[in-house]
């Protein structure tokens, strides 16, 4: 898939509370072809502490009003310095990088994403692409508390969505695999969050036999394979999470021990 | 725009450097990476190598440390299967060749010399992310001419030595290079530097010690390379945290000859052209008619 360097117009930049933004970017034209899971990297201007692009994962593609829209947790001083941006604001994005989720061949499959904190943001793109295409996907969304429960009226126009909150604010008290709708079967099951989180979902779909793929943000440089900074072990040795994945289908992941 | 580095002709001065370009490919959607006077692709050892466990990469203000360790798939597996992809770019592709003794860098050197259009080496006596070798050869000047020496016996193609900042006198460690055969010298490779996480009371890198790269180490490269010129007459490339054609053309007035594009490719991976038709308009603006006439003009 060809990738791009393009300067994208912020359309807007919402808020949605202390920790989280979300931006809207256009270029004026016909965004080019993006798959759930895949990502992009926004350089970072005016912070002299970042050097680096961050990589932000592709959270919806509203073709409507061919915007690209990006979920963004402050974390450092380059995502506060990306959150700051004002409607107007150019920024440069290099898009669409890595691969995506895959979409199972038959339309019957239970399907389950399960998102932890910003690990959430793929899930919508995901989950939007897949009732398009005439899937009935769930959303299961983690997080510490309900403040970190974020674009919920988003997810619920695309499947039905459980949630669990660590302290018990929203939905069921716990990890995402404590939930009880995992006593359900599922056919498919897609994560993204923490890593911990997503070893522990690995661990329930290993023991059930359940296809499974996990999107890992190992830290990056380069975005395209070229550094060789962000590799994971893998059955096929150290792959860049970059180029690799950065969905790889756990089954590949050394993470079984 | 065009250069000679000891017998390699190039298009014009300005390169990709190892680590920071892949085999060039990872780029092509980007750009034209034909235009590049040379593109030197990814550290390649005579054996497979897995790097260093993660995580590999720290960022720092103004460059990042990396501890990737060479991570190849070999030199055979190069020549086999990732060659036949890049041969026929049409620019210089060279291969930089690492090794954890004498006897491997003259190995992977002879697979690379049977390859037709990879026209010249650059042998890496300066990695600081591999345990054995790499930067072991480069510190020291008897170390670094052993390597050389033995490498000269089997490549007859254009040579470049890429020398570490990692020393007390880098200008010995060049004429000791030269005095072996070395048909050009590359500085500087990384410098060790080391990240520490205050919260975790750990550090940022799973080698502790890493290469430091990007803008923060261009003042110490500059200074290398103008030491370096005053030094050799071997031609010079200078590295270093270069990210616009104003860089370049520091380095070039300091001495070197050609230069290399190495961190800053992660941020604009169109900088190489962008350096390009900068040096162009420099030159014409000042009515240079070579970037030749430049190199080490600087007015003291």
């Amino acid at each position: 898939m060809k990738k791009y360097i393009l300067e994208m117009q912020v359309n807007s930049n919402c808020r949605i509370h202390k920790n989280y933004c979300l931006l809207k970017l256009a270029t004026g034209d016909v965004l080019p072809e993006m798959l759930p899971g895949q990502f992009v990297e926004v350089k970072v201007e005016h912070s002299p502490s970042t050097f680096l692009r961050r990589p932000i994962s592709i959270n919806f593609i509203d073709r409507k009003t061919n915007e690209l829209w990006l979920l963004i947790q402050i974390v450092g001083d380059g995502t506060r310095q990306i959150a700051e941006c004002k409607p107007g604001d150019q920024i440069n994005v290099e898009l669409p990088l890595g691969n995506g989720f895959s979409i199972p061949e038959n339309k019957k499959d239970s399907l389950l994403l399960i998102g932890g904190g910003v690990g959430t943001a793929p899930m919508l793109y995901l989950g939007a692409t897949l009732r398009m295409q005439g899937f009935n996907p769930c959303f299961l969304l983690g997080a510490r508390s309900k403040e970190d429960i974020l674009q919920l009226e988003s997810f619920s126009q695309y499947g039905k969505v459980y949630i669990t909150t660590e302290d018990g604010s929203l939905g069921e008290k716990g990890f995402v695999t404590n939930h009880s709708i995992l006593q359900n079967p599922f056919d498919f099951i897609y994560t993204c969050g923490p890593k911990p989180m997503m070893m522990a979902v690995a661990k329930y779909a290993y023991e059930r036999n359940i296809n499974c793929e996990a999107s890992l943000e190992n830290k990056m440089a380069c975005g395209i394979g070229a550094c060789l900074c962000c590799v994971e072990k893998t059955t096929e040795g150290n792959l860049c999470v970059c180029s690799e994945g950065p969905v790889f289908n756990i089954n590949r992941l050394r993470w079984q021990n | 725009m065009n250069v000679n580095i000891g017998g390699l002709e190039c298009k014009n001065p300005v390169m990709t450097a190892s680590g920071t370009f892949g085999y060039g490919i990872e780029y092509a959607d980007f750009m034209d990476i034909s235009r590049l006077g040379g593109i030197i692709v990814k550290g390649t050892t005579i054996q497979p190598r897995e790097g260093n466990d993660y995580p590999r990469m720290a960022e720092t203000s103004s460059g990042m440390l990396n501890a990737v360790g060479l991570q190849n798939k070999g030199a055979r597996y190069f020549a086999d299967h990732i060659y036949p992809t890049i041969k026929d770019i049409d620019t210089n592709m060279i291969v930089n060749v690492s090794g954890s003794s004498v006897e491997t860098y003259v190995e992977c050197a002879e697979v690379i010399a049977s390859l037709d259009k990879i026209p010249a080496i650059e042998v890496n006596i300066s990695c600081p992310n591999v345990k054995q070798g790499g930067m072991t050869f480069g510190v020291t000047s008897c170390g670094a001419a052993s390597v050389v020496k033995a490498v000269r016996k089997v490549y007859p193609k254009t040579m470049i030595v890429k020398l570490s900042p990692n020393v007390t006198d880098i200008a010995e460690i060049a004429k000791a290079v030269e005095a072996e055969g070395a048909d050009s010298v590359s500085l500087i490779n990384t410098l060790l530097g080391m990240a520490v996480n205050a919260e975790k009371r750990k550090p940022e890198l799973s080698t502790i010690t890493g290469g430091l790269s990007g803008p923060c180490v261009k003042p110490i490269a500059l200074r290398m390379v103008w030491q370096v010129f005053h030094a050799v007459k071997i031609p010079i490339i200078g590295l270093g945290g270069i990210c616009n054609w104003k860089d370049a053309v520091e380095f070039i007035l300091a001495g070197a000859t050609a230069v290399q594009i190495g961190t800053y490719n992660f941020i604009d991976p169109t900088v190489g052209v962008k350096v390009i038709e900068g040096l162009e308009d420099y030159c014409n603006r000042y009515g240079f008619k070579s970037v030749k006439d430049i190199v080490g003009a600087l007015e003291v």
